[in-house]
């Protein structure tokens, strides 16, 4: 789950890790008085979105006119904003965050994340701040400093101090940085964070450090013991259709083609993308049913499926271990009679009680598309979709 | 032989009088798998399906000698659960539960250093090792004996790579889910070394996915030390960079998380990458 730069940086608060002074305006004359409020001369209004790009998409603006934060402000909310992050359509704006100014000597980036490689949190930093970290690994990855922490002991002082000598702070800010990093990772665990991004921190012309920006999200896994960062979740920047789906227990990700997916497992699915598009076509969605796929499931399945206008054939691949093709079955036939689906289906089941779930489809006297191997399914599937029969 | 698991594997389930756990205990049993017994904690001293009940998996590997542990344990009790069979000395640790917190499992791990155990999963479907043990949820009916050593990540994957192998006469040694979590209990290279080490395995399948480095570090390894020819799929041709695709796992972070990415990798390191995910059955076909 992902979080606004407003919210994260309220939780940094909270661990004493530096921000800007500034707060969150839903209108702009909020964002007037709010700026009215900070000590200085400059401020800065961010759009608050969960994408990032959102400098060079024209969504934040320095400014040393009280009049232009409101206008600023003004243009912003409700409009839609288009970074390089948000695709074509961009993101409706409903906030922005006003803040102090700061006088930069130099950015750097830190961040703390789940390492795969080391299997434990890790946090990774260079002197190159406010670029993409990708980027700076790819050309420069000498620039780059990491460290794993020990679950067991902590972020350890001289983990710190290596991680600030790499990105060439010295003399105070070394003690600084341990200090900020260390606070950083208390509130990374204590959250069960699955990322902090600070792109970038600064290094103020008065030396202290302080993060300009804040990027935080969490290990959905871990939401049940922390109601209150469930709490910060924003379903505007949510798709409503995997909202919905998320609410049946279903994992579907919208994507552009014309041959609708409905399987179980990840894999299989994911699986099932790559032989559609193998045979010429195009998956319209992720979708996995996961286990324990009961009538009402695949109902739902089909609905969010077909509600895409661009979806043409359908294509529904089980293979049944702790599901049965049978209650998979009675789920199909339950679903195109109540849902009058008119759209061809192709249907392949295979695994646990696979004849009964068969005799099932055969007996309902639909009209399926039978499939008995994937790449059968598949290529009956883009043909369906293209109006021919494979 | 076979790997993890065999006939002689002792079989216990953690949160063993729970609905799937009972369920899958009994498909377990009906293709000769010793299961014996389980833990609940607060029900020991009870029977369930004819099997003692403990309250602590020190308690049961006392009284039984059980050396396998499958956990269906929910996931805010997982990670303690898991701590607890490593502490009682399981040396294979099966955990099916979907939905374990990160770093629980980064604590699992750290906490395994120095045991002589070995993590499958979480959100795995299990290791099968044909007619001798079935530790997981799998249909164990498509599971024939034979010379593939099979690991993914994904279960049904596994499922499907199975039936293609199947209808050309190809059975498996041992067939393992690793699961598809970001930090899970082991990873694809210690279960190459395994099938490397087996004699009954002639050749190895690797199902991969998106997202981490895994499959890579397993297949350098290969090149340089397995005795076997390795086959791979990986799946997620088709997904869009950033997104989850259901597994936790699943996401590409940086260019060399695609598949198209791993597949080219894996060509440079010799092995049989297979494109068409029907296409894993003809591909093994060749290999032995």
């Amino acid at each position: 789950m992902n979080i606004h730069e407003y919210q994260a940086k309220e939780l940094f608060r909270k661990y004493r890790v530096p921000v800007p002074e500034g707060h969150v305006a839903h209108t702009a004359g909020q964002a007037l008085s709010i700026a009215e409020q900070i000590d200085g001369e400059r401020w800065v209004v961010k759009a608050q979105i969960h994408a990032g790009g959102r400098g060079k998409g024209g969504g934040m603006k320095v400014t040393n006119q009280l009049a232009e934060v409101e206008t600023f402000a003004d243009r912003l909310i409700g409009s839609h904003l288009v970074t390089p992050q948000t695709g074509p359509a961009g993101r409706i704006v409903h906030r922005v965050l006003v803040e102090q100014a700061q006088d930069i000597a130099h950015e750097y980036y830190l961040s703390l994340l789940i390492d795969r490689g080391s299997q434990r949190v890790s946090v990774i930093a260079s002197d190159a701040g406010g670029m993409d970290i990708e980027e700076v690994a790819a050309k420069t990855p000498g620039k780059i400093v990491r460290e794993a922490v020990d679950p067991a002991i902590g972020l350890q002082d001289f983990q710190c101090r290596k991680i600030a000598h790499g990105i060439g702070l010295r003399g105070k800010q070394i003690h600084a940085l341990t200090g900020l990093l260390k606070r950083l990772y208390r509130c990374f665990r204590d959250n069960d964070a699955q990322l902090i991004e600070i792109n970038p921190l600064a290094r103020l012309d008065d030396g202290r450090l302080i993060a300009l920006d804040a990027k935080m999200s969490f290990d959905d896994n871990a939401l049940f013991r922390h109601p209150d960062i469930t709490d910060l979740r924003d379903f505007d920047e949510e798709d409503p259709k995997e909202v919905d789906a998320s609410g049946h227990d279903l994992s579907y990700i919208a994507l552009d083609g014309n041959v609708g997916c409905i399987v179980n497992g990840a894999g299989l699915a994911m699986a099932t993308m790559d032989a559609i598009s193998y045979y010429g076509g195009l998956p319209a969605n992720f979708l996995d049913v996961g286990g324990g796929a009961s009538p009402e499931k695949i109902a739902n399945a089909f609905r969010i499926v077909l509600d895409d206008p661009n979806v043409h054939s359908v294509l529904l691949n089980i293979f049944a271990g702790i599901n049965r093709c049978d209650w998979i079955a009675e789920g199909i036939v339950q679903a195109i009679r109540d849902q009058q689906i008119g759209t061809p289906v192709i249907v392949r089941l295979a695994g646990t009680n696979v004849e009964r779930g068969k005799a099932i489809l055969a007996a309902s006297g639909l009209d399926f598309i039978e499939a008995d191997k994937l790449d059968d399914a598949a290529r009956k599937a883009v043909a369906a979709a293209n109006g021919e029969t494979a | 032989m076979s790997i993890l698991v065999d006939k002689r594997s002792r079989v216990i389930f953690q949160g063993f009088t729970g609905q799937h756990a009972s369920f899958h205990a009994e498909e377990a049993m009906r293709i000769g798998t010793r299961v014996v017994g389980g833990v609940t904690p607060g029900k020991g001293g009870q029977q369930h399906l004819g099997l003692p009940v403990f309250d602590t998996v020190d308690a049961a590997v006392r009284e039984t000698g059980a050396d396998v542990s499958v956990l269906f344990v929910p996931p805010p009790f997982c990670g303690d659960a898991i701590l607890e069979a490593i502490d009682a000395g399981i040396g294979v640790i099966v955990v099916i539960t979907d939905g374990v917190p990160t770093q629980d499992m980064v604590r699992v791990k750290r906490y395994q250093i120095g045991h002589d155990t070995l993590i499958v999963g979480p959100n795995t479907a299990g290791v099968i090792t044909p007619n001798q043990c079935k530790a997981g949820i799998m249909p164990s009916h498509i599971y024939q004996p034979g010379p593939i050593g099979v690991v993914s990540r994904s279960g049904t994957l596994n499922y499907e790579a199975v039936e293609q192998m199947n209808e050309l006469g190809l059975g498996q040694s041992t067939s393992i889910s690793i699961g598809g979590d970001p930090v899970n209990g082991c990873d694809f290279l210690t279960i190459l070394k395994k099938f490397d080490a087996d004699p009954a395995t002639e050749a190895v399948l690797m199902i991969g996915e998106i997202g981490g480095q895994q499959e890579v570090e397993a297949a350098r390894w290969a090149k340089e030390h397995m005795n076997k020819p390795l086959a791979a799929f990986i799946a997620g041709a088709t997904a869009p960079p950033g997104r989850r695709m259901g597994h936790a796992g699943a996401i590409i972070s940086g260019a060399s998380d695609t598949a198209q990415a791993k597949m080219e990798a894996l060509e440079q390191l010799d092995v049989s990458v297979v494109r068409n995910a029907a296409g894993i059955g003809g591909t093994l076909k060749k290999l032995v």
